[in-house]
This record gives C-alpha cells, structure tokens and sequence, in this order.
C-alpha cells in the first residue's frame, strides 16, 4: 500500500521544502521532487503538510463519564483538528490509577484506529494525593507520564517521594500547579475583572508557587517535570531560570491561553470558564514570547468536553475547562498570520518538541523512516465552527458557531488517511 | 427621559439620565407611603415572585411591601441555597415560576452574574435584589435618593465608603452610581478586604481611617460579610473596631453635617459605635424607609417595559 501526497509545502522543525511525500505501509518513504508511482495518488497543491500533531493534554472522559465524550469521539475530534497522538489526563471515572484502566483505554482507541492514545496515569491512588500508584505496571500497560491534574498534589512529600519514584522507570510528572488553598474557590483570574464582576479570583500567585515548588522539588530529586498549562507571565521567569540552571523542566500552553484574556469574562460567558483562567493581556504576551523564545516547549489544548447542562448554569457552578482539539491549528495559525511565530515554531510547538519529551523517536518529524502520521493543513479555508465540523461530543466553547481560518483538511495516521474534508 | 430595559441588573449598566429617573419616580412614590391609606392600583393584576436563594429579612420585606402598595400580588419562594440543592438547575426552577405567568422576578442569589443569567433567558422583567458580590442595585439607589434628601444635591459631594469592599455588592453599586453622577468617592478597608485591582473602581483608596473621613459630606459604613469571608481575613472584631470602625473622635475629621450611612444590619460596636448609629447624623432609618419608594420605582418601571 503506497500513497503519494502531491504538491505540498513540508514543513519541520528544521526546513521548509516544496515537494511529494510518498508514504509506504505506516512509513515516509521519501520527500520527492519527482512523481513515482503509487496505489493512490492525492493532490495537494497549495497545502502544508506538518508531522501529525501531538496534544499532550486532552481530556476525553473515557471510562465513566462518556456523555462528555468518549475515546471514539475523542479520537475523531483528534483527527479532525489534524492530532494524530494524544495523552488523556487520568481523571476520569474511575480514575486512570492502574493498567487495567490504562490498557482498556489503549485498547478502545486501537479498536477505534484513529489515534494513538497514550494515557496519562494518576500520580496517586484515586488522585487523593495521598498514596503512590502503580507506575511502573502503568507504563508497562502503556501510560506514558503521571499527574493528578485538576487535583494537585498538595503535599510536597508526596511530590517529593512521585519524583523520585518515577526516575526508576526514566518517565516523567506533569504538574497541574495551583496552589488549592491560595485558588480557594476562586473562579477567574484575580485580576481587574474579578473587581468589575464580583467573580472571586485565583491569584496568579496559586499558580507560581506551586511551580517553583515542583522545579525546587525536581532540582533535589534530579527528576523530570513537566508543567502543565502554564497561564502567568511570573511562571514563564520561573521556568526559564529553572531551565537555565540546568533542571529539567520543560511547559506547555493552551491555546485559549495565548488567544483570550480576562476581558472575555465580562459578560460572565462561562465558555471561558477555564482553569488556569484567563489572565492579563501581559500575561497573554508573555506567553505568545514564550513560544517564540522556547521557553514555552509544547502547545496542548487541555481539551475538556462538558454537557451543555455543565456550562448553563450560575456562573459559580459551571465547570472549568473548554473543549480544544478542533481549534489548535485556526488559533495557533493567527499567531503566523500576525507574524508572531513561524510555521517552523508551529511544528516544534505541536510534534518536534512533544515527541522528544515523550520520548517518541519515530514522531514529530516528516523525514524518510519516519512513521506515516501527518496533517495536511489549508492555513486560507475559512468556515464557521458549527455541529458539522464539531466532531466533539461537547460544544462548550467560544469559538462554536465563529468564523475560523485555517483547518486541517486530510489527515493521515500509520500512512492511512483517518480524517479528510 | 425614560427607562426602557426589561430587568434592573445593576447599577454598572445604567447611564446617569436612567440613574436620575429612577430617583426621580422613587420620591413620587414616596409621597404614597406617607398617605393614610398606601395603596394605589398601578400594578393591579401583576404578579411578582420574590426568589430569594439567600437569607434575607429586610430586602424581602421591602419589595414585598413595595409590591403590595401598588396593588401587585407579590408571592415569596425562599430557597436555603440554590435551587440546585434537590437537584434542579437555576434555570429549570424559573422557567417553571415564569409558566406560571409571573410577570417580574425579584432575585436574591449567593452567586455573582446569577441574576443577568436568569434575566437573559426569561421574558420575564427581572430586579436584582443581589447577586453574591456583584451588585444590589436598589440599595444604591436608596442610599442615592437618601443622599439626594440630606445634601439636596448629588454631584461634587465628598463620599467616604469604608469596610468589606471586596465583598460588598452594595458597595460596587454604590460605586458604580457614584461615578456617574459625579461623587467623589474614597474607599477604605483593611487591605484583606479591598479587591487586589482597585483601579477599575476609579476612587481613591484611604490610607487610614482618618484619612478616608477627612472633609466627607456622607460616610457609608459597610457591613463585615461574615458569611461571604474566609475565617483569614481579620483577626478580631475588636481590632476591626479599632482601626476600621466609625466613632465619635474619628468622625470630628468628616464635616460637620455629614451624615452616616450604612445598608443594615448593623454590627453595632464593631462598624459603628451604638453612639453613632443612633445619633443625629445617622440616616439609617431613612434608608430603610426610602427602600421602599426605591423598589416601587423600580417594579413600576419594570412592568411597565416587559
């Protein structure tokens, strides 16, 4: 089985080349300026063909609480926002806290196809932060790294003794920081907004200081840190210091993080109900430099499906988060259009880098011996973001039923095309 | 001049001239509630909800004589908490008090944005009767039409607004107005209780307490929100009487005929010495009576407009 991409314009991290891709099996066979034959040939003039993107943070519900979603249209929401690898946090129902729950959902995503899908595991047992889970049978069923998100590991301790932990086994935590007593029962940034609505705030404070706890308590362990969504200007100084004294600390963004700010909540819209929320325009800023700069290592949606039922209501009760996976290319695609970054950035940002923190040495790179998995991206197409192109569960975002620009138009997982529009 | 909006939600979305016709129907219906007889049919035949999803004694009492002097049948539904306790969205519960063809909602809720978000999904008319720690906007109007008897005016007068800022939805309210109409307004508190962004208030924050009273015409004390605070934020009611409370010496700092202001109820000895509450100076009273007119004004104009 051989496929021939026709007329695109490659882009890695490294180089951008106009030329074929001609896949074989699962694997690039080749970039070519010439026409070989092949089963299938596809026309792509005009269209940037990136290695398939990698979400390092997405929520897809799967077991327990699949009216929000499910692996399968979690998968499809995937392919269609052009990711073809995805890492689902472990706060699910039950929680992903041993390898039967991990290797069930290894399973229904391979049962699906679509997708690769490597779970993220519960740092602790139930994420009560109390007692450590079963890591090192986890990654053997498939997980690939730790967290608690949404329920930090508030004892430092228990951080501590998961650090140290994990190094056996060479995989890595990923910190959701905040710092649950300082957030309190805040529900936007703590911020000039908060003022103006009466809304309580979280301080940028609750994020940052768990932060230079997790960097501090990785400097002593010599373990790996990841940090997940990070949204304040004061975490990207922490994070580069840490990276400059030699700690392994790598990030990452949302996008809502670099697109909205606190403005957005004025009018109490609880699409944009989000933990971290949305900060100050500085903030935003700071993080658009932070992408540019390499401080920021990983762009990840934190794709977090909710019923309609979940959003509509008091402001204080609604629950955090926005689904994300069908609006990485379009949001992180202004950032281009405004010359804040490169097309090469944007593949550093969603495969290059999160494959070499994932450790993944056939990903992130569209080069010969390279696996097969890649989105073709038309940056120009214009469309409104409607229950046709939603292929989420859930609609709980603000940009359902805006104009968007850029999309990606066919993508291809294990040299098989999994989504074309 | 006119009001033509459906729901009074807060004071930030108002202009002055609506702000002033507010005031001004509310002293024509003040002059009613001096009559023998305090009824008169203009709302004859409406029906008003008082939903009330937080405990309240004085504010529910107001609209529902404000209701009942203009002939409306006023109904109460008191919830401990939210609707949400047995399991029913915000929504559902007044979607199925709007079938019963209610024609205003009055609303009480623990939660900031609650009452926009019931006023944006019913053809119902909405008043606002506090939303966690958002707005109270009839309060500020009482206080406003209060000030407006005292002083005779309005613009250019000196306003001191001292205590729990950040938790106060009648100070925002107050604020709000405030700025419309001109009032110089300087907030005090104990750094704990005063929004880490001041700036959007665009009044100047006192250093001290004397220094929040010097040369005020009016002093608004604000009540300590138990209920909505942390256990962290004060370390005793003695102290906040020390330093943050309203007595006799600190208010020789204020002008002679300024007068004393505060929402109720009052945590005598802790906002104000008993001396002060119940001296001449103090207009507490009036504000309760002027909530009355206040809230006739405002169903008044909001049935009018459904």
């Amino acid at each position: 089985m051989s496929i021939l991409l026709k007329g695109l314009k490659i882009i890695n991290h490294n180089n951008i080349e106009e030329g074929n891709l001609l896949i074989e099996k699962d694997t690039i066979k080749g970039i070519t300026k010439e026409t070989p034959q092949a089963k299938e040939t596809v026309d792509l003039s005009g269209l940037i063909a990136v290695p398939g993107l990698i979400d390092m943070h997405v929520h897809f519900r799967d077991p327990g609480l699949e009216y929000k979603e499910d692996i399968v249209s979690g998968s499809q929401a995937a392919v269609a926002g052009g990711v073809t690898t995805c890492l689902p946090m472990a706060n699910t129902k039950p929680v992903n806290d041993n390898s039967t729950i991990t290797k069930y959902m290894i399973d229904k995503a391979k049962e699906c196809g679509l997708i690769d899908l490597c779970p993220i595991g519960a740092i602790t047992k139930g994420m009560k932060g109390e007692e450590l889970t079963e890591m090192g049978d986890m990654l053997e069923a498939g997980a690939v790294a730790f967290s608690d998100d949404g329920l930090p590991v508030m004892n430092s301790e228990v951080m501590r003794r998961a650090l140290e932990y994990i190094k056996t086994f060479g995989s890595f935590i990923i910190s959701h920081s905040e710092d649950k007593n300082l957030a309190g029962k805040g529900v936007i940034h703590d911020g000039k907004v908060a003022t103006i609505t009466g809304l309580k705030g979280i301080p940028a404070e609750a994020e940052e200081i768990m932060i230079i706890r997790d960097i501090l308590l990785a400097k002593a362990t010599k373990s790996r840190i990841h940090i997940a969504h990070v949204s304040t200007k004061g975490s990207l100084k922490l994070i580069k210091w840490a990276k400059e004294e030699g700690i392994e600390v790598t990030c990452e963004a949302a996008p809502h993080h670099f697109s909205f700010d606190e403005e957005c909540l004025l009018d109490y819209d609880t699409n944009y109900k989000m933990n971290p929320p949305l900060r100050e325009k500085e903030d935003l800023e700071a993080i658009v430099d932070g992408l540019k700069s390499g401080i920021i290592d990983a762009i990840a949606t934190d794709h977090a499906p909710h019923h309609i039922d979940e959003k509509f209501v008091e402001f204080d009760n609604a629950a955090f988060g926005i689904t994300g996976l069908q609006t990485l290319i379009p949001l992180t695609l202004k950032l281009i259009k405004n010359n804040k970054l490169t097309w090469q950035d944007f593949v550093r940002l969603t495969s290059y880098n999160p494959a070499k923190i994932l450790n993944f040495s056939d990903k992130g790179e569209l080069k010969a011996g390279k696996k097969a998995d890649i989105t073709i991206i038309d940056p120009d197409f214009t469309y409104i973001f409607d229950k046709n192109i939603n292929k989420s569960k859930s609609i709980n975002s603000p940009l359902f039923g805006k104009e968007l620009t850029g999309i990606a138009k066919l993508t291809i997982k294990d040299g098989k095309i999994v989504h074309k529009m | 001049m006119s009001y033509t909006k459906k729901d009074l939600v807060g004071m930030k979305d108002l202009t002055k001239d609506e702000i002033l016709f507010i005031l001004d129907q509310a002293e024509k219906f003040k002059e009613i509630n001096k009559r023998e007889v305090k009824k008169v049919p203009t709302l004859k035949g409406k029906t008003i909800v008082n939903l009330f999803f937080e405990p309240s004694t004085r504010t529910r009492t107001s609209f529902e004589i404000a209701g009942k002097r203009l002939s409306a049948d006023t109904i109460n539904f008191s919830s401990s908490s939210s609707s949400t306790t047995k399991g029913e969205t915000l929504i559902d519960t007044v979607k199925n008090i709007e079938s019963m063809n209610s024609d205003i909602f009055v609303v009480r809720h623990a939660y900031s944005g609650s009452v926009k978000f019931i006023a944006e999904n019913t053809k119902a008319g909405v008043v606002n009767a506090g939303d966690g720690t958002n707005e109270h906007p009839t309060q500020a109007l009482l206080d406003l039409l209060t000030i407006k008897e005292h002083k005779k005016k309005l613009e250019g007068l000196n306003v001191a607004i001292i205590g729990d800022i950040t938790h106060s939805r009648v100070a925002r309210s107050n604020i709000w107005a405030m700025n419309k109409l001109g009032i110089n307004v300087k907030l005090f508190g104990p750094k704990t209780m005063l929004p880490k962004e001041t700036a959007p208030f665009g009044c100047y924050i006192a250093s001290n307490m004397e220094e929040a009273v010097e040369d005020c015409d009016v002093i608004m004390m604000l009540r300590i929100q138990k209920e909505r605070m942390s256990t962290v934020l004060l370390p005793s009611d003695r102290e906040y009487a020390k330093f943050f409370g309203l007595n006799k010496s600190k208010l020789k700092k204020a002008k002679g005929d300024c007068i004393i202001m505060h929402p109720g109820p009052i945590n005598r000895g802790v906002e104000l010495s008993s001396e002060l509450a119940d001296c001449k100076q103090s207009v507490i009273l009036d504000q309760v009576e002027n909530g009355v007119a206040v809230r006739m004004a405002a169903l008044y104009i909001v049935a009018n407009n459904i």
